[in-house]
């Protein structure tokens, strides 16, 4: 502990007199490194205790230092200034004090002068003059009393003597030198006094401190002021020599020993990132003469991760040259971890606000196309409405009698007509796709009933001599779940674009089972859950899960409740090939050939027409559901467009499980693996036809094959091998197969006059090849005959005509009081009566009792809707029995009387056109309307025009 | 009044009706369906979807009332009511029903009770209107006009 109190109060005053600050004046005095007058604060630090050893320090080092810089130089000169300046300080007091002495020592002579005298001129008056007085002496006396003084240490009296005895007598005398006596000895005694007390200054002047050692009071003031400051802080200060050696070094928190640093680099010392860096960084400051900061990350063994700010300065010798640095370091890890989490967090605010900003553009986009598309959707509805009436009044008029320019202009208006109308049905199914509005159903099907369905539909209108064929592997499932709708609308779909595209060879549908593609795991969650049905993608997949269960709750029950009791349901892939043998797609045309409104050249589109959308929504639908669709393809080779579907697998087939639902679907349809539709140029001649068809078809056999039957012939194997492409050839197989096919259906009594309907020659056929199990079993169909199911059928208003002599039979299906009521009024004007029911299941009751020749339905209904109560029918008449039906929640019909339709022996139905009424654009579209099986619709309110025009297509 | 000013009267009232949008194209098919066999048609629809529409909005103010609000019956309700309204010819109340479906298929109670406002409120205009135009013919029927318009 060091406090200097031996320090006294003259040097004191000198020091607050004179010095402005006990350190050197070249360090800028008063700023840096200000210190407390001790004495003052001398409390302070006496209570601080300070470690000393966090300082090593190389003290040979500090004197070269000293000795050989500027800096170290100047600071002892002025050190030395102020010790010379203290000193004359003192030897200034010390001549004062020595003059005072002098002085009074002065003064006791001349008062022993004046007394002797004083003593003589009593002798002398004792002589002669004894009263003389000598008055200067006295002035003298007088002005030294006066003079200034600067310490009063004596006190000279100034008395007269006394002597109480007569002059001149002896006694006066003796009492006079008795008294000059005793002044004598009182002045002696000052005088003792006075150089005890010069002795005592000289003394005290001897024991003042030596310069040195006052200085060392002052650096260890200094030292244990810098101390107590830098005791907690986590500074490193040091000096290096031009080796970039420690000389010496201060740390609050040593680690190493002095041996271990003095005298060492940097690098030696320590090992780890940033050790490097930081000498590196020190000798470029030493290079280039100039201080420097940087921050230097360490990851030493010794200390670990830490970062330091690092000020390293170049020090000079008094040559200018640099011959080490001082450096301070402080540690800021704690700082660099906050700005550089900060610095984080701002970048990821600005990522997060840039993402929101992004987000908000694709929110605004989005809506903006929705609206656009909602739009879109809208003014196709609105605007396909006009135009289906448009067609259809042009329809009409291509069946009245009409000149050639007049019927090739018409056709020109057809089919643009048709175009628009196509692509406006396209755009439709596209932004329903995009909205997220397609609703996918999940019902049973039978996959070889789609392609040949298909196929038959393609037969139908095809102009061109192709074969279209078909082959399901026996693999395949004879029931899967899936949306059969949309699925037959993706074939159709592929195979239209083959047929355009294919000039001569062959088309086809290859279906079979491939193991779970990879790709399935995106959708695989949506099969686990089969519970209701949905087999959906992407973000329909919840919406679907929704609806489904709504619209087709008792289809749902009805199979959870089978599922239930069943082993349960697994998915199985399925993969269809489209395959063509047409003029193929360029490889730089594939990349884009599933976009919207994309062709593969401009000359395609006005060779082969087409909206460019159809690829664009099956490619859409196949992903929907969960598939995928690719294309592979060779130029004048042909095409293959390939789907993979993931469908449910439908528990058992019901025929095991109820023989009396599906009584009149033969085995073999249900199993039967390929099916071939060859081109049979100009051989309807030869059909044993009723004769009103007949002279129809030699009617229409120029411009073709508009024809609404078709024949269905069981294909011996020799037909089936033959690729017959030659209208001679094509003759022949039908003889063939007219010979072959008579006799079975007459021995089972049923009589091909008896109807036109196709299910009759169906089960003709299958009786005729009874449950072979052979999956090959093959059908074979006149392609120039159109089925009665082709859209064709709408443009041949008057085929039923010969068929209705009296009243139609029409069924109204509408909830709405007030609309049944204006319709019901409107068809009694034009001179119809009308049945009413007011739901599906109602009209599925109705259809069960009563043929009808045209049903109006509403499409939005209670119970049961317009579009399932039209599958239903359809269904019916497909299959003859209303298996389905029940399936859907109806109840059986009471099959007491032969009045209901079931119990007949034809076991199929011919079509009953079925007219939806629709309300408004998207949810009802017309699209789904045909898509479920209705030939057309009116949109609502129902006006006379709508209604007559409607009785009119269908009923005359 | 005569006949003749009662008649002028009732046309430009029925044209004002159709200026102002309570009516539309579909109310001339109505009156078309009018005729000696059916000489009330008009009154007898109209007055159908006055009983309709009250029991309709009777159960859209419980519906829309209720704590649990099912929109999909809400839903069903203006749907009926569109339906009628449109096929009678009442322009003003079947908008309504087309902008209260939207708000239901968006589930907002707020806009759907305001809906309801607007719809009784429609409704109430085009009954009295009616109720005006009915009395109109019948005063033409007793002054010896000829029936309808």
């Amino acid at each position: 502990m060091m406090v200097s109190e031996m320090e006294k109060d003259p040097i004191e005053d000198i020091e607050a007199e004179i010095l402005p600050s006990m350190w050197p004046e070249d360090i800028d005095p008063g700023k840096q490194f200000n210190i407390d007058k001790p004495g003052v604060d001398q409390d302070m630090l006496e209570e601080v205790t300070i470690m000393e050893e966090p300082t090593i320090l190389d003290f040979k080092w500090l004197t070269e230092l000293t000795d050989f810089t500027d800096k170290g130089s100047a600071q002892l000169a002025h050190l030395v200034k102020h010790w010379e300046y203290k000193q004359a300080n003192v030897v200034r007091l010390l001549k004062e004090e020595l003059d005072n002495l002098n002085r009074q020592r002065h003064e006791a002579e001349l008062k022993e002068l004046r007394i002797l005298e004083e003593h003589r001129f009593e002798e002398e008056r004792f002589c002669g003059d004894t009263k003389r007085q000598i008055p200067v002496l006295e002035d003298i006396y007088d002005s030294w009393k006066e003079a200034p003084r600067r310490k009063k240490y004596v006190i000279v009296e100034n008395k007269k003597v006394e002597i109480n005895a007569e002059y001149d007598t002896l006694m006066y005398w003796k009492q006079r030198a008795m008294n000059l006596e005793k002044l004598l000895e009182a002045s002696v005694h000052r005088e003792h006094i006075l150089m005890e007390k010069l002795q005592e200054s000289i003394t005290n002047l001897e024991g003042q401190s030596s310069p040195v050692e006052e200085l060392i009071q002052i650096l260890k003031r200094a030292d244990n002021f810098l101390h107590f400051i830098l005791q907690n802080a986590p500074i490193v200060i040091g000096h290096q020599d031009k080796e970039l050696r420690y000389r010496f070094i201060y740390n609050n928190f040593p680690t190493l020993q002095e041996e271990d640093i003095i005298g060492k680099t940097d690098v030696e010392i320590f090992t780890g990132s940033g050790v490097k860096e930081n000498q590196e960084f020190k000798r470029e400051v030493l290079e280039k003469g100039k201080p420097a900061k940087r921050e230097v990350t360490f990851e030493t063994d010794l200390f670990g991760s830490k970062t330091f700010l690092i000020y390293v300065e170049p020090v000079f010798n008094k040559a200018g040259e640099t011959i080490g640095i001082n450096y301070v370091g402080m540690e800021v890890t704690d700082q660099v971890k906050k700005r550089e989490k900060m610095l984080k967090l701002r970048e990821e605010i600005a990522v997060q606000k840039a993402k929101e900003r992004e987000l908000n553009k694709t929110i605004h986009i989005t809506e903006e196309t929705m609206r656009a598309k909602q739009i879109l959707a809208t003014m196709s509805h609105e605007i396909r409405s006009p135009l289906s009436g448009v067609v259809s009044v042009a329809e009409i008029l291509s069946t009245t009698k009409l000149d050639r320019e007049q019927r090739q202009l018409l056709e020109v208006m057809l089919s643009s007509g048709d175009l628009v109308l196509q692509l406006i049905n396209d755009i439709l199914d596209l932004s329903k796709v995009e909205s997220g509005a397609m609703k996918l159903e999940a019902t049973k099907f039978r996959p070889r009933e789609v392609v040949k369905h298909v196929l038959q539909t393609a037969a139908a209108s095809l102009k061109k001599i192709l074969t279209l064929e078909g082959h399901v592997s026996d693999d395949v499932p004879i029931e899967v779940i899936g949306d059969v709708l949309r699925i037959r609308q993706i074939l159709t779909n592929l195979i239209s674009n083959a047929i355009k595209f294919t000039h001569n060879g062959k088309i086809g549908i290859k279906l079979f089972v491939i193991p779970k593609p990879s790709i399935a795991s995106r959708g695989g969650n949506h099969l686990k859950s089969n519970t209701d049905q949905s087999t959906v993608m992407d973000n329909a997949a919840l919406k679907e899960e929704k609806t489904i269960p709504r619209c087709h709750s008792n289809i749902t029950q009805d199979l959870d409740h089978m599922e239930s009791t069943q082993a349960p349901e697994t998915t199985v892939w399925i993969r269809c090939d489209v395959y063509d043998t047409g003029i193929g797609i360029p490889e730089n045309a594939i990349p884009t050939l599933f976009k919207k409104y994309m062709q593969v050249g401009a000359d395609h589109a006005r060779k082969y027409g087409g909206t460019g959308l159809g690829l664009a929504i099956c490619k859409q639908l196949v992903e929907l559901m969960g598939g995928h669709l690719t294309v592979s393809s060779k130029e004048q080779v042909g095409s293959t467009f390939t789907f993979v579907l993931p469908c449910s697998i439908s528990p058992v087939c019901d025929n095991s499980d109820d023989p009396d639902d599906i009584p009149n679907i033969p085995e073999d349809d249900v199993t039967a693996g390929f099916f071939q539709f060859q081109p049979l140029a100009l051989s309807s001649v030869f059909f044993p036809i009723e004769p009103i068809q007949e002279r129809k078809l030699l009617s229409n056999k120029l411009n073709g094959f508009k024809d609404d039957s078709y024949m269905l012939f069981p294909a011996s194997p020799s037909v089936k091998i033959r690729e017959t492409s030659s209208p001679e050839d094509a003759c022949s197989v039908i003889v063939d197969a007219i010979e072959s096919n008579s006799e079975p259906k007459c021995s089972l009594g049923q009589s091909l006059h008896s109807d036109d309907d196709d299910a009759v020659v169906h089960k003709g056929i299958a009786e005729t090849q009874p449950s072979n199990g052979n999956s090959e079993g093959a059908l074979q169909v006149n392609a120039r005959l159109a089925n009665e199911e082709t859209p064709t059928e709408r443009q041949m208003p008057g085929k039923n005509k010969s068929s209705k002599k009296q009243s139609p039979r029409i069924l109204l299906v509408e909830d709405n009081k007030i609309n049944v009521m204006v319709t019901q009024s409107m068809m009694k004007q034009l001179g119809h009566k009308m049945d009413v029911v007011n739901n599906g299941v109602e009209a599925v009751h109705a259809v069960q009792h009563c043929d009808y020749d045209l049903i109006l339905m509403d499409v939005c209904m209670p119970i049961m809707d317009g579009l399932q109560a039209t599958r239903l029918i359809r269904l019916f008449e497909e299959t003859g029995n209303w298996g389905a039906a029940m399936e859907a929640g109806v109840e059986e019909p009471f099959t007491s009387g032969s009045s209901v339709n079931e119990d007949t022996s034809s076991g199929s139905r011919k079509r009953v056109p079925i007219v939806a009424m629709t309300a408004n654009a998207l949810s009802e579209s017309a699209d789904e309307c045909f898509a479920n099986g209705m030939d057309s619709f009116v949109s609502k309110p129902v006006t006379f025009q709508k209604l007559k025009q409607c009785l009119e297509q269908y009923l005359w | 009044m005569d006949a003749v000013h009662l008649k002028r009267q009732l046309i430009t009232f029925t044209e004002q009706l159709f200026r102002e949008g309570f009516l539309d194209e579909q109310f001339n098919q109505l009156q078309q369906l009018q005729d000696e066999n059916n000489p009330n048609f008009v009154v007898e629809v109209v007055s159908l979807f006055f009983q309709d529409t009250e029991r309709l909005l009777d159960e859209l103010s419980k519906a829309l009332d209720q704590a649990n609000l099912d929109f999909k019956k809400v839903d069903g309700h203006v749907h009926q009511l569109k339906g009628s309204s449109s096929s009678i010819g009442a322009q003003r109340v079947q908008r309504t029903c087309i902008i209260f479906r939207n708000y239901c298929n968006e589930k907002n109670v707020q806009a759907c009770l305001k809906c309801l406002q607007v719809v009784k409120h429609e409704f109430a205009l085009l009954k009295s209107k009616m109720e005006t135009l009915f009395n109109l013919e019948q005063q033409i029927l007793a002054a010896g006009g000829p029936p309808s318009i």
